[in-house]
Order: C-alpha cells, then structure tokens, then sequence
C-alpha cells in the first residue's frame, strides 16, 4: 500500500515543499460539523449544527463567548477549540484589564495565528485540529475572521467550515450584496440560519441542533441555544 | 552552635573563609531600589473645559534644592488625542517615556485601524501607567512620580491622575505636588464639580491655567519661568506650546523689601 | 541617626542607620455602609477622595456593581480597594465562564473575597471591605471583611474613616441597641423589626451627614447602591463640601 514518507511531523518538508500533518489537520475540520458566519455593516453573526454520539448523549458545544465583544464557533476537534478558546479570553481579559481596550479582531486573528504557526515549526507537537471562525464587534465595526490550523487567518463577509460547508459558502457568494446591507440581527441570523441549510443532507434543523450567536453596535456577544432558537428555525 | 539566627543558614567564615562575592558573579552592594527622587519635577497642572483640556508644567529639573536642568520637557503627548503630564523624579519620568513610546510602537505595528478607529486612547494610557505604578509600588521599587494623563475620548474631556502608590482619581480640574495646594484652589474657582465644564470656554481655561502657572512661580522655590503648555481640543486636536513664559508679573514691591539684601535698612 | 539591632542570642550589636523606607500606603478617607433589609440591602459611600488634608475629588466613586445583584466596596488605601474590586470583579467574571454563567451566590463571592485577602496576608490590602446583595432565600445580605480576610455576615456595618461614628448610631436605629419598650422600666428590649427602604435610605443619609459634620475626610456626596430582586439602581445626594 501506498505510505507518504513525509507526513511523520509538522516540521518536515516534503520534496515538493508541503507540509503534510498541517494538511491534515484541514481535513479534520472537514471531518467536523459545519458552522456558518456572515456579517453584515451592523452586526456579525454565526450559526451552527450541533451533533450528538448517539441518540443518549447531549449536543457537543459549538460556539464559545470570548469576551463582551467577541467569540467564536468551531469545526474538527472540540478539545482543540477549548484551549484556543480560552486563550482567547486570556487575551481579552489581559487587554480589558491592562489596557481598557476591547482586544480588536485583527488582533485576535495574529494572536491565534501566532499561536497556530508555532506548531508547525517546532518538532513533537502536532498542528491545532480545528478551523475557527471568530466574529466580534470593535472600535471599527463588526469583523467575521476564520482560522485555519496553518496559521492562516483571513477576514470575511461570510464563511463556512465543516462538513459539506461548500453548500452555504455557494449559497453566501450568491446573496452577499443583499446581506451585507440588512439592518436587523435577526433578518441577518435568517440568512445565516438559510445558508446553513444549504449543509444539511439526512439531517434537519431543531431546536436541539441549532446554535447561534450574534453580536454587534450596543449588543453584546449572545449564543442562543434550545428554545431560543426556535423563532429562526 | 551559634544561636544568632541572623547568622543561620550560610556557610560560616570559620569552615568556608569570607564569601567572595565575585564567584556568583554578585553585586557588592544589596539590590537597590528607589528610596527618594532625585533630580526632580515640580508641579502639573490641569482643567478640562468644554472642548477638552489644558495641561501645563514647567520645564525645570531640580537636583534638592539647585536649579540644575532648564530644559526639561514633562509634557510628553502619546498619540494624537493624549498628553502625560509628569512630575517627580525625572530618571524614573524617562523611564516612563521610554513605556509609552514602546506601547506606540506596539499599536502601529500589524494595525491596519492603528490611525483611525483603533489608535490609542487617553484612558487606554491612563490605565497602562496605573498598572505600572501600581504594580511596581507593590515590589517596594516605585516610580517616583506623580502623573496626570489629559486628553479628548469619544468627543468628551478626559483627565485623570496616579501616583507613586498607584492611588488613582478623576475631577475636573488636577494638579499634582505644591499644585494641589497653591493652584488648585483657583482651578476649583472656575471648574469645580462636572457640571462646570460645559460653562467654561478654551479662553477661560488657559487664562486659569496662565494664571496659575504664573501663582506657583512666585511661590514654588523649585520652579522655572519657562514651562510647556497643551491644550486638546476636540476639534483643533493636540497643541502642545513649548515656549510659554510666565508673563505680567509685579516686583516693584521688590526694591522696598529691607533685611533679606545688601542694602543698608 | 543611629539605632542598634541585635536579635536575642547575639553576640555581637550592630549600630547601623535607620533608613528612611518607602511606604506602600497611604489613607484615601470616605466611609462606606450596608444595611440589609428584609428583600434589599443597600451600600452607600461618600464621594470625596483625599491624602492628608487635600481633596483629591469630590466626585470618585467607591461602591460598584459587580454582576450577578452583587455590589462590593473596599475602603481605606484607594490603590488597594481598586485593584481587590477589580479582582474580584474579575474572578466573577471567570467564574460565568467556568461554571455555564451560574449565578454567583452572595456566600460564594464572600467566600471569595476572604481568598483575595488572606492571599496577601504578610502585604494585605489596607482596606475594610463590605458586600451586599440578596441570599439564596431573597434575604438582604451584607458580609464585611477586615484587612486580611477575616468575615462576618451581618444586618448592617460601617466601615472606613467614619465607621467609629456611624456604627453606634446603626447599633441604635437598626437593631435598636439600647431601646426599651416604654413603661417597661427598661428591662423589656425594644423587638428587632426589619425596615422599610425608605427607612434605610433616610438612615443613610442622616448617618453620612452626620458624619460629614465631624469628619474632614468625609462629604462631598454620598452614592447610594440599591439592590432588590429587580436589579441594583443608584441615588446620589450632596453633601457638605467644606
């Protein structure tokens, strides 16, 4: 059988220049359940599909508040997300305490980059297993980021990760100029809520699947769960 | 066995000789920290008004009681909406500088809003200094300083002060040193409480300032007649006039005076 | 100057200089005060900051909300009180994370607060710090703590520069220490009752003006926290200000 000589550690180069454990570690976000993020001028959103083991456990957690301003929703491995996570809100308290200052998205984004990058070139560890995607609102407005366990984070109008998230990404590069001037939250968590349809294959929506966040101008970071969800389903 | 505790737990001089302090690479001397200021910087004061604020200082740096350095600079302004103003021990001054020269430097770099949305606030300064002087009190090594941070936030005055102890506080007009006690009373005649800002134009605020200025240079030994002037205005922005002179003052009482001179009584 | 040291079973006396140490502290004045009521409980504090004989502010603020229907006050060394509020405040905060945003009840956040001040038993917060907020039960509840940790939950306490004034006037109108039902020749006690907020309100009032009256470090105005099961509301009222 076919055996890749390159893929032992992260910080060895393969002869074609890749790097193949941070290459899997993508595939493991694709391996997750699929999350959703869209902003518009006034707020950023994010939906996700919780999933559960079997029919007797409860729903694995998607989305994790960070700070007043800021959180985030994951895909891949939960544990992986949970320490960046809670970086995250070291980060945050050490800005707001230190500092008085909201830590900003870009900020966030270099923070968790850093973080991720250091992996992949330091040998014995192994790249983070989970893409995230951060939504928040600054000094400068409401900000939608998604990173990736390369170190990559990149800024968007609306992103998808998880399994089959090309079906929402599709869908938001259809809608994007309709969407990113919508005044109302909750017109803007429908739109979330449709993209993440669009995801969906034996599964539907409930109000025990559906997690969602939104955030924006005087709205602080709010995950809603449960029955709380059921207006948008 | 030696019962002087004061000599447990080292190697005693009988079995070991004398400790030579340059093995461990060691100081002779015991870790130092700051017991008293040095060269030091008199009085800071300052007001808001109903555009923003005025801060001045002088610019004399005293070694006791020798007028020892005539040009030192202790309004340092911090980005574009914020002025520290600072008295007390001019070494530990500098040190400060060189902490909020670093944190600029830190919030232009990878910072695409760094000029904009996301440039340095006054109380995002403020807080900065209170944990340093806070947290280096609490080591026993403080900064000798007493320091007023002034600026304009979200179209509002700001103004607020912190010490050597990390004793922190806000109001509408502050001084700091022989300040608090000669020129802050005719600071409080114009703005008092918070409501008295609103009343109280650009005009008023630096003539009080002026004024002010004018009082601690009769009656502070320690201060100089040259001294730093800065003004943040919501609208004009930083204004920061370093060649303001004490003016209009009245010493033709001087020449009567009879006792202190060489003059025959 | 000079001062001997010598411990007891030296041999040897050594004369060495006194040195002039730094000193970490200062006293900031104001006085603070909860009361407990049946379903409320308020802490109040005066709003004039000093050193020595300065007024540093007539406006700072000394009795804040902390979340979760708690509002908290650390008196004495402002430096202090400030950085313990913000601990605490902090603490609270980590403890929403940590536990799914469970409600901190007013025995835990005590319990907490003893923490935060033993832990610097041997360099304490130079600070008399009181809590108030409703118990499990709905109940007003104050807690009060001495420098080092040291707590008491309580109906009602004075603490900071005026305490000493303000504490045998609650003693009398609170808990109606020294009260006799009249005609009982001064052996039946006048029975406890629980006050009214408008009752509390007025009690806090006088006690802070009265205070003012004899106290330099206190006046200016007094912050009034209210917290009932609807929420926590603030009134202020001035003081003297001389």
């Amino acid at each position: 059988m076919f055996r890749n000589n390159y893929d032992g550690d992260s910080v060895t180069f393969s002869p074609t220049g890749r790097l193949f454990q941070v290459e899997y570690a993508l595939e493991a976000i694709k391996q997750g359940s699929v999350t959703v993020g869209v902003r518009s001028k006034k707020h950023a959103v994010l939906v996700a599909l919780k999933r559960n083991a079997d029919e007797l456990s409860s729903y694995q957690k998607k989305i994790i508040k960070c700070d007043e301003h800021l959180g985030l929703s994951l895909a891949g491995l939960a544990p992986d997300g949970r320490v960046l996570s809670n970086y995250l809100r070291q980060q945050c308290n050490y800005s707001s305490l230190v500092y008085n200052r909201k830590l900003s998205l870009e900020k966030a984004g270099h923070l968790l980059s850093d973080k991720a990058q250091k992996n992949t070139q330091s040998y014995g560890g192994r790249p983070y297993g989970v893409g995230l995607l951060l939504a928040g609102y600054d000094n400068s407005g409401p900000h939608l980021l998604e990173f990736q366990p390369s170190g990559n984070t990149l800024e968007l109008y609306g992103a998808a990760i998880g399994a089959r998230s090309q079906g929402a990404k599709t869908y938001l590069e259809r809608t994007l100029n309709e969407y990113l001037e919508v005044e109302e939250a909750d017109q803007l968590i429908a739109v979330a809520v449709e993209a993440l349809r669009q995801c969906l294959k034996d599964e539907s929506l409930s109000t025990k699947n559906l997690s969602i966040a939104v955030v924006g101008q005087d709205k602080p970071f709010s995950v809603l769960d449960d029955d709380a969800v059921a207006p948008y389903l | 066995m030696n019962h002087d505790p004061f000599e447990w737990g080292r190697p005693s001089n009988e079995v070991y000789g004398e400790y030579n302090k340059t093995i461990a690479n060691a100081s002779p001397y015991p870790s130092m920290h700051t017991q008293q200021p040095i060269v030091t910087g008199t009085s800071v004061i300052s007001m808001k008004y109903n555009g923003g604020v005025v801060i001045a200082a002088d610019n004399l740096g005293s070694y006791g009681s020798l007028l020892r350095f005539n040009d030192i600079e202790r309004l340092i302004p911090v980005g574009r909406n914020t002025v520290v103003g600072i008295s007390g021990d001019i070494s530990d001054m500098q040190q400060l500088e060189y902490l909020l020269e670093e944190m600029q430097t830190e919030n232009n770099y990878d910072n695409q809003y760094a000029d904009e949305e996301e440039a340095l606030r006054p109380s995002y300064v403020f807080e900065y200094l209170a944990n340093v002087m806070y947290s280096r009190r609490s080591k026993m090594n403080p900064l000798w300083n007493a320091l007023i941070v002034a600026g304009v936030e979200d179209a509002k005055p700001f103004l607020k002060y912190v010490n050597l102890l990390g004793v922190t506080y806000s109001a509408p007009s502050l001084a700091t040193g022989f300040g608090a006690h000669l020129a802050l009373p005719l600071l409080r005649k114009v703005v008092d409480v918070e409501s008295d800002v609103e009343n109280t134009d650009l005009e008023t605020a630096k003539r009080s300032i002026v004024e002010a200025m004018k009082v601690l240079f009769y009656r502070d030994a320690r201060s100089s007649r040259k001294y730093s002037l800065a003004i943040i205005d919501i609208e004009k922005g930083l204004i920061l006039d370093k060649n303001a002179k004490v003016e209009d003052m009245v010493w033709g009482f001087a020449k009567d005076i009879r006792g202190y001179g060489t003059q025959k009584v | 100057m000079s001062t001997t040291i010598a411990s007891e079973y030296a041999n040897e006396v050594k004369n060495v200089p006194i040195e002039h140490q730094f000193n970490p502290y200062s006293d900031n004045g104001g006085t603070i005060l909860g009361i407990a009521g049946e379903d409320f409980a308020v802490l109040a504090g005066d709003t004039r900051h000093t050193t020595d004989y300065s007024i540093n502010s007539r406006y700072e603020p000394k009795v804040f909300e902390c979340g979760d229907n708690i509002v908290i006050s650390a008196n004495g060394f402002a430096a202090d009180g400030t950085a313990l509020v913000k601990r605490f405040q902090n603490n609270l905060k980590w403890y929403h994370f940590d536990h799914n945003n469970k409600k901190m009840s007013m025995k835990s956040a005590a319990r907490n607060i003893q923490h935060l001040l033993y832990g610097k038993r041997f360099f304490p917060y130079y600070v008399h710090t009181i809590i108030a907020g409703l118990d499990e039960e709905g109940k007003g509840a104050v807690y009060s703590f001495d420098p080092v940790g040291s707590y008491e939950r309580e109906q009602c306490r004075a603490g900071g520069a005026a305490a000493s004034l303000i504490m045998p006037f609650l003693d009398n109108q609170v808990n109606f220490k020294n009260q006799y039902e009249p005609d009982s020749d001064g052996t039946k006690p006048r029975p406890v009752k629980f006050l009214s907020v408008e009752e509390v309100v007025q009690l806090v009032r006088d006690a802070f003006s009265s205070a003012t009256e004899r106290h330099i470090h206190v006046g200016d105005g007094v912050e009034i926290l209210i917290v009932t099961k609807e929420g926590v509301r603030t009134e202020y009222f001035p003081l003297k200000r001389d």
